[in-house]
């Protein structure tokens, strides 16, 4: 049971901040660390891992800095999302070189205990050069946690990875979690955190967004205003009527189409119809105009 | 404080590459020259090229090679997180790999010289020039090593320190021999046999080189230390 602890971190590269006063906390079980491209999850998961020194705060496990400790890898294990350039090994001797590196008593016995864990054992015998993404993703984990690691730090674990690989690899960190480990991995995408992760901690722009588990997250995304485009027979004469309901907010009227921002999706969703057909109008097109995700995380971080 | 997994690695990483062959093309070429003149001329033709060209030349340029591949490409692409990310002591990664390093350096380069140096006759020489060249891989492998742990240019950088510093400022300005890797060694060398230069003095050569051996292979683990993961830029 450990836990990893950011107090105040910051780390800025000459005059670009990449994370920017984050503090959180993550215990046991598995978190997902959830941002778009270039909010500074890879920096972040760097210093959590003593790859890099915070430029102002504190990164510690159980008390202990990470950064310059060379002990603090007994209880981490690393996935980092880049790639192995160890195609000359065979998976087994990969992993085996990780178990020797950490001085177990039973290194061999290690190996393939953990290659059985990440359904490694046939293809091990292979060089690394001849195995898929999901493959080299397991192989990845196999040699993080040999040492039976009380942390498991995971950078962006399912990229490229193929939807069925990816769902034996949620079930093994789910597993991993349950058994008690710190499990945090990183992500872009909303659905894959959601569906592994049950704390979720959120960064935008180097700033620590929102925490909370996935329902609360969930909660603020899809409350939160949203913008809908629509087309339809008589633009103007919805827009009134529109603008009347409870749920909506503001509407405008846009060349050939009309711009209408919603407070309250579910009800919104509901009435539209009904409304359109006791007006007479008929709807051409519905779609919503910022569904991006980076403008739910620009909202996230407004709010 | 060695290894022996860093070392293994390293061996595979040196033994795996191309650039392996580039390694071992210097000493067979150094010795097919030797031989070539040795043949064909008559005095010490022959002998001229092994201090002048495979000493000054194809040593460091091996040392280069050796030194480059058991730690540059792992720091250039990032992936000396899989062996930084363990309980292991940064100094005895450093050191673990210098010794591969070393080693090829000692077999490709130094070992080489002494056997271009037999072809040309008289085994006084040859054997102080085997002293002076181990001497000087060994310090070349140790600087190299620590030129690799900070800068995606080592290679450029060892080059320009060889070619530009010790072969053509050295030429220039006698005083540069005080700090050049090439001349300490000559100067050990020296002491050894009075056919070879003697730029120096001898207690400074023997010290210097022992010093930027120890200080190179503790700069290499002291950066290793604080390496630093950065994005995919």
């Amino acid at each position: 049971m450990s836990n990893l602890v950011l107090d105040s971190a910051s780390r800025w590269f000459g005059n670009v901040v990449a994370v920017n006063d984050v503090s959180l906390t993550i215990g046991p079980g598995v978190t997902g660390l959830l941002g778009p491209n270039g909010a500074g999850k890879t920096t972040l998961m760097a210093m959590m891992a003593g790859f890099l020194a915070p430029s102002a705060g504190h990164v510690t496990l159980d008390g202990q800095p990470v950064w310059r400790n060379t002990e603090i890898y007994r209880q981490i294990g690393l996935v980092p999302e880049r790639e192995l350039s160890f195609g000359y090994l065979t998976g087994r001797q990969f992993v085996r070189a990780n178990a020797d590196l950490h001085r177990l008593p039973d290194a061999a016995e290690a190996t393939e205990r953990v290659l059985a864990t990440v359904d490694m054992v046939e293809p091990a015998s292979r060089r690394l050069d001849t195995y898929s993404k999901g493959m080299r993703q397991r192989v990845k984990i196999a040699a993080a946690l040999v040492h039976q690691p009380s942390v498991l730090l995971l950078d962006e674990p399912f990229n490229g990875v193929d939807p069925r690989q990816r769902m034996v690899l949620m079930d093994l960190l789910r597993r991993l979690g349950d058994e008690g480990r710190t499990v945090l991995f990183s992500s872009h995408i909303l659905e894959e955190v959601e569906r592994l992760a049950r704390h979720i901690e959120v960064v935008v722009s180097g700033r620590h967004a929102a925490s909370g588990d996935f329902g609360a997250i969930r909660r603020l995304m899809t409350d939160r205003p949203v913008r809908y485009a629509i087309q339809s027979s008589d633009n103007r004469a919805l827009g009134a009527a529109l603008m009347a309901r409870e749920s909506v907010r503001a509407v405008s009227l846009r060349g050939d189409h009309l711009d209408v921002q919603v407070g309250d999706l579910g009800s919104f969703a509901v009435e539209l119809p009904g409304l359109a057909r006791q007006h007479d109008v008929t709807l051409f097109e519905l779609s919503p105009s910022d569904e991006s995700l980076e403008s739910v995380f620009a909202y996230l971080v407004a709010r | 404080m060695i290894n022996s997994t860093i070392a293994k690695l390293a061996l595979q990483a040196l033994l795996g590459r191309r650039r392996f062959y580039l390694l071992l093309a210097f000493p067979v070429l150094l010795i097919g020259l030797v031989g070539l003149v040795t043949a064909l001329t008559d005095g010490d033709a022959a002998w001229e090229i092994v201090p002048g060209l495979g000493y000054t030349l194809v040593l460091p340029l091996v040392a280069i090679l050796a030194s480059s591949s058991v730690l540059g490409p792992e720091v250039d692409d990032g992936s000396i997180v899989y062996l930084l990310s363990k309980p292991v002591s940064r100094y005895g990664i450093a050191i673990s790999k210098w010794l591969v390093a070393l080693g090829a350096t000692l077999v490709a380069g130094s070992l080489p010289i002494f056997v271009a140096a037999l072809i040309t006759g008289d085994s006084a020489r040859a054997v102080a020039l085997l002293v002076g060249a181990a001497v000087a891989g060994t310090t070349y492998s140790a600087l190299f090593l620590a030129i690799s742990a900070v800068t995606r240019h080592a290679v450029i950088a060892s080059l320009m320190f060889v070619l530009i510093w010790e072969s053509l400022l050295g030429n220039l300005f006698t005083g540069i021999a005080w700090l050049s890797i090439s001349q300490w060694g000559v100067r050990i060398a020296h002491a050894l046999s009075d056919e070879l230069p003697d730029p120096a003095n001898l207690p400074w050569a023997i010290g210097a080189s022992a010093v930027v051996t120890v200080v190179g292979v503790w700069f290499a683990g002291d950066r290793l230390r604080s390496f630093s993961l950065r994005g995919e830029d």
